[in-house]
């Protein structure tokens, strides 16, 4: 897993969705987010699509439990918008059909909470490094 | 009533989560059945209803101190009353959604809602019979209590 960010031409635009303040903090900290920008925050996925259409991001992290509308729902929607978007969902459900099916839904990755912030540069770092 | 792998797989998710989250492991104690009325809480409650295979609540029990150096552990300067509700629910959170690991997709966990004040009670459904799992964590105690039909 590269643990280090590759090397962007230009920044990529971040969009963190989480219902707890004290898990968007965290990622905000996260040192890959040098190489993205954070244009977004959202608490649920109602919330999360309507940021979403106003900053327009390429990346997103994306909670699962969340009220209004969950993470699951959410991603469809998102790749129904832009289908390039980059998602990572970093969710405490750990089962696998939870991941399959976000991963049948349009997400690229899956993180576990919780999680150390190694973990969660990674998870990043990998993601990223397909854009 | 609680099966022994359903408590193991709350200790598991328990013992993870100090582990990851905060970077120093936890010890749990010997969990036991409460056989009349409530557990005792703690200055911060994050409560999760169960629904699916099996119905009932999960709560992550917690006093302020302990919920202080967890955010601080977290690098988290930000120690206010509002953030230590947030981190209750998410801790709560984490432990239900990770048992998901063991028990199935079929366990659904709702989002967590949040009961403060060592006064205060958390309503336990009717026959429920609440098995409390201590956890110690440097110098602090908590609980998770575990009611499920």
């Amino acid at each position: 897993m590269a643990a280090n960010a590759p090397a962007l031409a230009t920044q990529l635009k971040l969009l963190i969705v989480d219902d707890s303040n004290v898990i968007r903090r965290r990622i905000e900290r996260c040192q890959q987010i040098e190489h993205l920008q954070v244009v977004g925050l959202a608490s649920n996925g109602v919330e999360a699509i309507e940021v979403f259409r106003q900053t327009d991001p390429d990346v997103v992290t994306m909670d699962i439990t969340m009220p209004e509308m969950d993470g699951i729902e959410c991603v469809e929607q998102l790749v129904a918008i832009k289908p390039d978007v980059l998602i990572l969902i970093i969710s405490a459900l750990a089962d696998k059909a939870t991941a399959v099916e976000a991963m049948e839904k349009g997400a690229n990755g899956f993180l576990n909470k919780p999680f150390s912030d190694r973990q969660l540069n990674e998870a990043l770092a990998e993601l990223i490094g397909g854009a | 009533m609680l099966e022994e792998q359903d408590i193991r797989a709350f200790v598991h998710g328990t013992t993870r989560y100090f582990e990851v989250a905060a970077q120093q492991a936890a010890s749990v104690g010997s969990p036991y059945l409460v056989t009349e009325g409530a557990p005792e809480i703690h200055d911060y409650n994050g409560v999760i209803a169960v629904s699916g295979r099996r119905n009932g609540i999960v709560y992550f029990s917690a006093p302020r101190g302990m919920l202080t150096v967890l955010l601080m552990k977290m690098n988290e300067s930000n120690v206010s009353h509002e953030y230590l509700c947030d981190l209750v629910g998410e801790v709560a959170n984490t432990i239900a959604g990770n048992v998901r690991r063991d028990l199935g997709k079929d366990f659904a966990i709702s989002v967590p809602s949040v009961v403060t004040g060592a006064g205060n009670s958390v309503d336990l459904p009717a026959g429920g019979r609440p098995v409390v799992i201590p956890i110690h964590w440097r110098s602090h105690v908590a609980k998770l209590v575990v009611c499920l039909q």
